[in-house]
Protein backbone atom coordinates (compact mmCIF):
# COMPACT_ATOMS: atom_id res chain seq x y z
CA UNK A 1 0.00 0.00 0.00
CA UNK A 2 1.36 3.15 -1.69
CA UNK A 3 -1.05 6.41 0.59
CA UNK A 4 -1.59 6.53 3.90
CA UNK A 5 -4.82 8.23 5.32
CA UNK A 6 -4.35 11.86 5.64
CA UNK A 7 -1.74 12.06 2.39
CA UNK A 8 -2.31 14.88 -0.21
CA UNK A 9 -2.75 13.25 -3.45
CA UNK A 10 -3.35 13.91 -6.89
CA UNK A 11 -5.57 12.77 -9.78
CA UNK A 12 -3.48 11.92 -13.10
CA UNK A 13 -4.10 14.27 -15.63
CA UNK A 14 -4.13 11.73 -18.15
CA UNK A 15 -6.92 10.72 -21.12
CA UNK A 16 -6.14 7.43 -22.26
CA UNK A 17 -9.69 7.61 -24.27
CA UNK A 18 -7.41 9.81 -27.02
CA UNK A 19 -5.06 6.41 -27.17
CA UNK A 20 -8.16 4.04 -28.25
CA UNK A 21 -10.83 1.85 -26.75
CA UNK A 22 -10.96 1.90 -23.05
CA UNK A 23 -12.93 1.69 -19.91
CA UNK A 24 -11.79 3.66 -16.80
CA UNK A 25 -13.48 4.02 -13.08
CA UNK A 26 -11.54 7.57 -12.94
CA UNK A 27 -14.37 10.36 -13.51
CA UNK A 28 -12.98 12.80 -16.31
CA UNK A 29 -14.06 16.04 -13.63
CA UNK A 30 -11.68 15.03 -11.44
CA UNK A 31 -8.92 14.05 -13.68
CA UNK A 32 -5.77 16.67 -12.64
CA UNK A 33 -7.20 17.40 -9.15
CA UNK A 34 -6.00 17.63 -5.91
CA UNK A 35 -7.87 14.89 -2.75
CA UNK A 36 -7.00 13.55 0.25
CA UNK A 37 -6.16 10.13 1.07
CA UNK A 38 -9.20 9.09 3.42
CA UNK A 39 -8.61 5.33 3.92
CA UNK A 40 -7.14 2.20 1.69
CA UNK A 41 -10.66 0.02 0.92
CA UNK A 42 -8.45 -3.17 -0.30
CA UNK A 43 -7.00 -4.29 -3.95
CA UNK A 44 -9.63 -5.16 -6.57
CA UNK A 45 -8.89 -6.90 -10.22
CA UNK A 46 -7.72 -3.81 -12.58
CA UNK A 47 -11.32 -3.14 -14.30
CA UNK A 48 -9.33 -1.50 -17.02
CA UNK A 49 -8.27 -4.92 -17.97
CA UNK A 50 -11.39 -7.06 -16.43
CA UNK A 51 -13.43 -4.70 -19.51
CA UNK A 52 -11.60 -6.52 -21.91
CA UNK A 53 -11.09 -9.89 -20.76
CA UNK A 54 -7.60 -9.67 -20.20
CA UNK A 55 -5.62 -11.04 -16.98
CA UNK A 56 -6.11 -8.30 -14.50
CA UNK A 57 -3.85 -7.44 -11.46
CA UNK A 58 -5.29 -6.82 -8.14
CA UNK A 59 -4.56 -2.86 -7.75
CA UNK A 60 -5.29 -1.09 -4.75
CA UNK A 61 -8.41 1.29 -4.44
CA UNK A 62 -8.52 4.30 -2.16
CA UNK A 63 -11.31 6.30 -1.08
CA UNK A 64 -10.34 10.22 -1.59
CA UNK A 65 -11.40 12.93 -0.38
CA UNK A 66 -12.00 16.28 -2.41
CA UNK A 67 -13.41 19.68 -1.56
CA UNK A 68 -17.12 19.48 -3.61
CA UNK A 69 -17.06 23.45 -4.14
CA UNK A 70 -13.98 24.01 -6.76
CA UNK A 71 -14.61 21.46 -8.33
CA UNK A 72 -17.22 23.35 -10.62
CA UNK A 73 -16.86 26.78 -9.29
CA UNK A 74 -20.17 25.47 -7.51
CA UNK A 75 -21.74 24.61 -4.20
CA UNK A 76 -21.96 25.61 -0.57
CA UNK A 77 -18.09 25.62 1.48
CA UNK A 78 -17.13 23.26 3.25
CA UNK A 79 -18.70 20.15 1.46
CA UNK A 80 -16.60 17.40 -0.03
CA UNK A 81 -16.42 14.75 -2.46
CA UNK A 82 -15.89 10.70 -1.85
CA UNK A 83 -14.46 8.77 -4.72
CA UNK A 84 -13.04 5.25 -5.31
CA UNK A 85 -9.92 5.63 -7.41
CA UNK A 86 -7.25 3.05 -7.99
CA UNK A 87 -3.61 3.46 -7.41
CA UNK A 88 -2.44 3.88 -10.13
CA UNK A 89 -4.47 6.95 -11.27
CA UNK A 90 -2.75 8.66 -8.13
CA UNK A 91 0.32 10.70 -7.37
CA UNK A 92 1.54 11.89 -4.58
CA UNK A 93 1.92 16.01 -3.90
CA UNK B 1 -39.76 8.86 -17.32
CA UNK B 2 -38.85 5.28 -18.65
CA UNK B 3 -40.24 4.52 -21.96
CA UNK B 4 -41.31 1.23 -22.71
CA UNK B 5 -38.35 -0.74 -24.49
CA UNK B 6 -38.50 -1.00 -28.45
CA UNK B 7 -40.34 -3.53 -30.75
CA UNK B 8 -36.52 -4.14 -31.98
CA UNK B 9 -35.53 -4.40 -28.18
CA UNK B 10 -38.31 -6.44 -27.50
CA UNK B 11 -36.68 -9.02 -30.88
CA UNK B 12 -33.69 -8.52 -29.61
CA UNK B 13 -33.77 -9.77 -26.63
CA UNK B 14 -35.78 -13.01 -27.64
CA UNK B 15 -32.92 -13.48 -30.09
CA UNK B 16 -30.33 -13.22 -27.51
CA UNK B 17 -32.36 -15.42 -25.19
CA UNK B 18 -33.13 -17.98 -27.60
CA UNK B 19 -29.23 -18.47 -28.79
CA UNK B 20 -28.38 -18.56 -24.80
CA UNK B 21 -31.06 -21.44 -24.93
CA UNK B 22 -30.02 -23.52 -28.13
CA UNK B 23 -26.46 -23.62 -26.80
CA UNK B 24 -27.30 -25.04 -23.29
CA UNK B 25 -26.44 -21.35 -21.88
CA UNK B 26 -28.83 -19.86 -19.92
CA UNK B 27 -32.48 -21.70 -19.61
CA UNK B 28 -35.89 -20.05 -19.25
CA UNK B 29 -36.10 -21.41 -16.16
CA UNK B 30 -33.08 -20.40 -14.47
CA UNK B 31 -34.47 -16.81 -16.06
CA UNK B 32 -37.67 -17.15 -13.91
CA UNK B 33 -35.46 -18.50 -10.78
CA UNK B 34 -33.03 -15.72 -10.68
CA UNK B 35 -36.21 -12.75 -11.24
CA UNK B 36 -37.81 -14.39 -8.20
CA UNK B 37 -34.39 -14.21 -6.44
CA UNK B 38 -33.60 -10.56 -7.39
CA UNK B 39 -37.04 -9.53 -6.74
CA UNK B 40 -36.91 -10.54 -2.80
CA UNK B 41 -34.17 -7.45 -2.61
CA UNK B 42 -36.07 -4.20 -1.00
CA UNK B 43 -35.25 -1.14 0.94
CA UNK B 44 -37.24 -2.93 4.20
CA UNK B 45 -33.28 -5.06 4.06
CA UNK B 46 -31.19 -1.82 4.20
CA UNK B 47 -33.79 -0.13 6.67
CA UNK B 48 -33.49 -3.36 9.11
CA UNK B 49 -29.71 -3.05 9.08
CA UNK B 50 -30.15 0.74 10.10
CA UNK B 51 -32.69 0.16 12.26
CA UNK B 52 -30.82 -2.75 13.81
CA UNK B 53 -27.58 -0.38 14.18
CA UNK B 54 -29.65 2.62 16.19
CA UNK B 55 -30.43 0.11 18.80
CA UNK B 56 -27.20 -2.56 18.98
CA UNK B 57 -24.30 -0.73 19.37
CA UNK B 58 -22.22 -3.77 18.05
CA UNK B 59 -23.98 -4.31 14.92
CA UNK B 60 -23.55 -0.41 14.35
CA UNK B 61 -19.79 -1.57 14.72
CA UNK B 62 -20.03 -4.43 12.40
CA UNK B 63 -22.31 -2.56 9.66
CA UNK B 64 -19.66 0.19 9.39
CA UNK B 65 -16.70 -2.20 9.65
CA UNK B 66 -17.79 -4.67 7.25
CA UNK B 67 -20.97 -3.97 5.59
CA UNK B 68 -21.59 -7.20 3.69
CA UNK B 69 -20.98 -9.45 6.54
CA UNK B 70 -23.74 -6.90 8.47
CA UNK B 71 -25.53 -7.75 5.59
CA UNK B 72 -25.01 -11.40 5.76
CA UNK B 73 -26.22 -11.31 9.71
CA UNK B 74 -29.25 -10.05 8.89
CA UNK B 75 -29.70 -13.63 6.40
CA UNK B 76 -28.87 -11.70 2.96
CA UNK B 77 -26.78 -13.80 1.28
CA UNK B 78 -23.77 -11.90 0.07
CA UNK B 79 -21.93 -14.20 -2.37
CA UNK B 80 -21.21 -13.20 -5.59
CA UNK B 81 -22.35 -9.91 -4.73
CA UNK B 82 -20.13 -6.37 -4.50
CA UNK B 83 -18.82 -5.20 -1.16
CA UNK B 84 -21.05 -2.94 0.46
CA UNK B 85 -19.94 -0.04 2.38
CA UNK B 86 -21.67 2.23 4.55
CA UNK B 87 -21.18 5.67 5.43
CA UNK B 88 -22.54 6.83 8.56
CA UNK B 89 -23.72 10.51 8.87
CA UNK B 90 -23.13 12.65 11.84
CA UNK B 91 -24.31 15.92 13.36
CA UNK B 92 -21.80 17.58 11.36
CA UNK B 93 -21.88 15.83 8.04
CA UNK B 94 -24.55 13.92 5.41
CA UNK B 95 -23.64 11.34 2.60
CA UNK B 96 -25.40 11.32 -0.50
CA UNK B 97 -24.76 9.18 -3.05
CA UNK B 98 -24.21 8.66 -6.73
CA UNK B 99 -22.83 7.22 -9.59
CA UNK B 100 -21.68 9.19 -12.21
CA UNK B 101 -20.37 6.56 -14.59
CA UNK B 102 -23.10 4.29 -15.07
CA UNK B 103 -25.93 3.43 -11.84
CA UNK B 104 -24.15 1.40 -9.44
CA UNK B 105 -26.03 0.98 -6.45
CA UNK B 106 -26.30 -1.35 -3.48
CA UNK B 107 -29.14 -3.67 -4.93
CA UNK B 108 -28.54 -6.51 -2.33
CA UNK B 109 -30.12 -4.43 0.40
CA UNK B 110 -32.04 -2.16 -2.08
CA UNK B 111 -33.06 -3.71 -4.88
CA UNK B 112 -33.79 -2.75 -8.04
CA UNK B 113 -32.88 1.20 -8.13
CA UNK B 114 -35.36 3.82 -9.06
CA UNK B 115 -35.39 5.43 -12.28
CA UNK B 116 -34.40 8.89 -11.17
CA UNK B 117 -31.34 7.14 -9.86
CA UNK B 118 -29.79 6.35 -12.93
CA UNK B 119 -31.23 9.13 -14.85
CA UNK B 120 -28.46 11.53 -16.65
CA UNK B 121 -29.54 14.82 -14.60
CA UNK B 122 -29.22 12.65 -11.00
CA UNK B 123 -25.86 11.66 -11.76
CA UNK B 124 -24.88 14.88 -14.00
CA UNK B 125 -25.98 16.91 -10.96
CA UNK B 126 -25.59 15.02 -7.73
CA UNK B 127 -21.63 16.11 -7.52
CA UNK B 128 -21.89 19.61 -9.16
CA UNK B 129 -25.19 21.12 -6.98
CA UNK B 130 -25.74 18.68 -3.93
CA UNK B 131 -27.98 20.72 -2.16
CA UNK B 132 -29.97 21.72 -5.04
CA UNK B 133 -30.53 17.80 -5.54
CA UNK B 134 -31.58 17.51 -2.35
CA UNK B 135 -33.48 20.53 -2.95
CA UNK B 136 -36.09 18.37 -5.28
CA UNK B 137 -36.59 16.15 -2.19
CA UNK B 138 -37.77 18.97 -0.28
CA UNK B 139 -34.28 18.23 1.91
CA UNK B 140 -32.99 21.04 3.72
CA UNK B 141 -29.90 20.11 6.51
CA UNK B 142 -29.88 22.16 9.49
CA UNK B 143 -27.05 24.42 9.78
CA UNK B 144 -23.42 23.20 10.22
CA UNK B 145 -24.32 20.30 8.85
CA UNK B 146 -22.01 19.29 5.43
CA UNK B 147 -22.22 17.48 2.73
CA UNK B 148 -20.39 14.65 1.31
CA UNK B 149 -21.16 13.55 -2.28
CA UNK B 150 -20.15 10.14 -2.37
CA UNK B 151 -19.09 9.01 -6.12
CA UNK B 152 -19.53 5.11 -6.42
CA UNK B 153 -17.10 4.81 -9.03
CA UNK B 154 -15.17 1.50 -8.48
CA UNK B 155 -15.99 -1.90 -6.92
CA UNK B 156 -17.46 -0.85 -3.38
CA UNK B 157 -21.84 -0.27 -3.20
CA UNK B 158 -22.44 2.45 -0.52
CA UNK B 159 -25.29 3.20 1.41
CA UNK B 160 -26.05 5.67 4.11
CA UNK B 161 -26.52 5.12 7.70
CA UNK B 162 -28.85 8.26 8.82
CA UNK B 163 -28.73 9.57 12.05
CA UNK B 164 -31.50 8.35 14.12
CA UNK B 165 -34.41 11.14 14.30
CA UNK B 166 -35.30 12.77 17.93
CA UNK B 167 -38.43 11.67 19.20
CA UNK B 168 -38.30 8.10 18.86
CA UNK B 169 -36.74 6.99 22.02
CA UNK B 170 -37.98 4.02 23.37
CA UNK B 171 -38.91 2.64 20.08
CA UNK B 172 -37.78 -1.01 19.18
CA UNK B 173 -36.22 -2.28 15.69
CA UNK B 174 -39.48 -2.80 14.12
CA UNK B 175 -40.72 0.41 14.50
CA UNK B 176 -37.43 2.30 13.83
CA UNK B 177 -37.16 0.43 10.62
CA UNK B 178 -40.81 1.34 9.63
CA UNK B 179 -39.82 5.24 9.42
CA UNK B 180 -36.33 4.59 6.92
CA UNK B 181 -37.20 4.51 3.75
CA UNK B 182 -34.73 4.04 0.36
CA UNK B 183 -34.59 7.31 -0.04
CA UNK B 184 -32.49 7.92 3.20
CA UNK B 185 -30.36 5.23 2.75
CA UNK B 186 -29.48 6.64 -0.80
CA UNK B 187 -29.25 10.34 1.28
CA UNK B 188 -31.27 12.45 -0.76
CA UNK B 189 -33.68 12.83 2.55
CA UNK B 190 -33.65 12.11 6.03
CA UNK B 191 -35.48 10.37 8.34
CA UNK B 192 -37.91 11.43 10.85
CA UNK B 193 -40.08 10.57 13.89
CA UNK B 194 -43.48 11.82 12.28
CA UNK C 1 -3.30 25.47 -25.04
CA UNK C 2 -6.16 22.87 -23.86
CA UNK C 3 -5.64 19.90 -24.87
CA UNK C 4 -8.56 18.68 -22.42
CA UNK C 5 -10.58 15.92 -24.42
CA UNK C 6 -14.15 16.19 -23.68
CA UNK C 7 -15.87 13.66 -21.33
CA UNK C 8 -17.34 10.41 -23.00
CA UNK C 9 -21.27 10.47 -23.42
CA UNK C 10 -21.46 7.92 -20.05
CA UNK C 11 -18.81 10.02 -18.02
CA UNK C 12 -21.56 12.51 -16.74
CA UNK C 13 -20.64 13.96 -13.65
CA UNK C 14 -21.57 17.89 -13.59
CA UNK C 15 -22.13 17.38 -17.30
CA UNK C 16 -23.86 20.92 -18.09
CA UNK C 17 -26.00 19.34 -20.68
CA UNK C 18 -28.29 18.50 -17.52
CA UNK C 19 -27.31 20.80 -15.25
CA UNK C 20 -30.17 22.15 -15.57
CA UNK C 21 -32.69 19.75 -15.89
CA UNK C 22 -34.98 18.68 -12.98
CA UNK C 23 -34.83 15.55 -10.94
CA UNK C 24 -38.04 13.74 -10.20
CA UNK C 25 -37.87 11.71 -7.12
CA UNK C 26 -41.70 10.54 -7.96
CA UNK C 27 -39.91 8.94 -11.01
CA UNK C 28 -39.51 5.49 -9.59
CA UNK C 29 -40.07 3.05 -12.92
CA UNK C 30 -39.63 0.05 -11.53
CA UNK C 31 -38.13 -2.67 -14.33
CA UNK C 32 -40.98 -4.46 -16.27
CA UNK C 33 -40.53 -7.80 -17.34
CA UNK C 34 -38.55 -6.86 -20.36
CA UNK C 35 -35.84 -4.88 -17.78
CA UNK C 36 -35.68 -7.73 -15.34
CA UNK C 37 -35.26 -10.77 -18.01
CA UNK C 38 -32.61 -8.51 -19.37
CA UNK C 39 -30.81 -7.97 -15.40
CA UNK C 40 -31.61 -11.85 -14.48
CA UNK C 41 -29.82 -12.77 -17.81
CA UNK C 42 -26.82 -10.37 -16.41
CA UNK C 43 -26.69 -12.19 -13.49
CA UNK C 44 -26.35 -15.70 -14.24
CA UNK C 45 -24.13 -14.70 -17.09
CA UNK C 46 -21.45 -13.41 -14.33
CA UNK C 47 -21.79 -16.00 -12.01
CA UNK C 48 -21.25 -18.74 -14.84
CA UNK C 49 -17.57 -16.47 -15.58
CA UNK C 50 -18.96 -15.39 -18.58
CA UNK C 51 -19.28 -11.93 -18.40
CA UNK C 52 -17.66 -9.29 -15.75
CA UNK C 53 -19.58 -5.86 -15.04
CA UNK C 54 -17.18 -4.06 -16.41
CA UNK C 55 -17.18 -6.04 -19.54
CA UNK C 56 -21.15 -4.60 -19.88
CA UNK C 57 -19.95 -1.15 -18.77
CA UNK C 58 -17.48 -1.21 -21.58
CA UNK C 59 -19.80 -2.12 -23.97
CA UNK C 60 -22.73 0.14 -22.78
CA UNK C 61 -20.00 3.26 -22.69
CA UNK C 62 -19.38 1.95 -26.42
CA UNK C 63 -22.63 3.15 -27.33
CA UNK C 64 -23.02 6.50 -29.92
CA UNK C 65 -24.24 9.29 -27.63
CA UNK C 66 -27.35 9.35 -29.37
CA UNK C 67 -28.07 6.28 -28.84
CA UNK C 68 -26.96 6.08 -25.03
CA UNK C 69 -29.55 8.54 -24.46
CA UNK C 70 -32.66 7.22 -26.71
CA UNK C 71 -32.00 3.74 -25.29
CA UNK C 72 -33.90 3.01 -22.13
CA UNK C 73 -31.75 1.43 -19.36
CA UNK C 74 -32.01 -2.13 -19.94
CA UNK C 75 -32.14 -1.82 -23.46
CA UNK C 76 -28.52 -0.50 -23.15
CA UNK C 77 -27.48 -3.41 -20.91
CA UNK C 78 -28.75 -5.76 -23.47
CA UNK C 79 -27.04 -4.18 -26.83
CA UNK C 80 -23.76 -4.14 -24.42
CA UNK C 81 -24.27 -7.79 -22.89
CA UNK C 82 -25.47 -9.48 -26.42
CA UNK C 83 -22.49 -7.61 -28.29
CA UNK C 84 -20.17 -9.08 -25.61
CA UNK C 85 -21.51 -12.59 -25.81
CA UNK C 86 -21.24 -12.22 -29.73
CA UNK C 87 -17.48 -11.05 -29.32
CA UNK C 88 -16.62 -13.85 -27.42
CA UNK C 89 -17.81 -16.50 -29.27
CA UNK C 90 -20.42 -17.48 -26.71
CA UNK C 91 -23.10 -17.28 -29.29
CA UNK C 92 -22.82 -16.53 -32.73
CA UNK C 93 -22.87 -13.06 -34.33
CA UNK C 94 -25.69 -14.39 -36.80
CA UNK C 95 -27.92 -14.91 -33.39
CA UNK C 96 -28.60 -11.41 -33.19
CA UNK C 97 -29.68 -10.89 -36.74
CA UNK C 98 -33.34 -10.38 -37.37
Amino acid sequence: MTFQPGQPVRVKRDFPELRGPCHIRTPHYLRGLDGTIERPLGSFANPEDLAFARPAAKVPLYHVRFDQPSLFNEGAKGDTLLVEIFEHWLEAR
Amino acid sequence: MAAPPTGDSIALLERFVAALAARGIVSEEEIATQIERTDRASPEIGARMVARAWTDPAYRALLLRDGTAAAEQMGVSMAGAPPLGVLEDSATLHHLVVCTLCSCYPRMVLGYPPHWYKSAAYRARAVRDPRGVLAEWGTVLPDGVGVRVVDSTADYRWMVLPQRPAGTEGWDETRLASIVTRDHLVGVALPSAA
Amino acid sequence: MDDTPPPATHDLGGAPRFRCTPVDPDDEAPPDAFGKRVDAIRQILARKGLLTVDEMRRGIEALPEAEYHALGYYERWLRSISGIMAEKGVIGAEDLRP
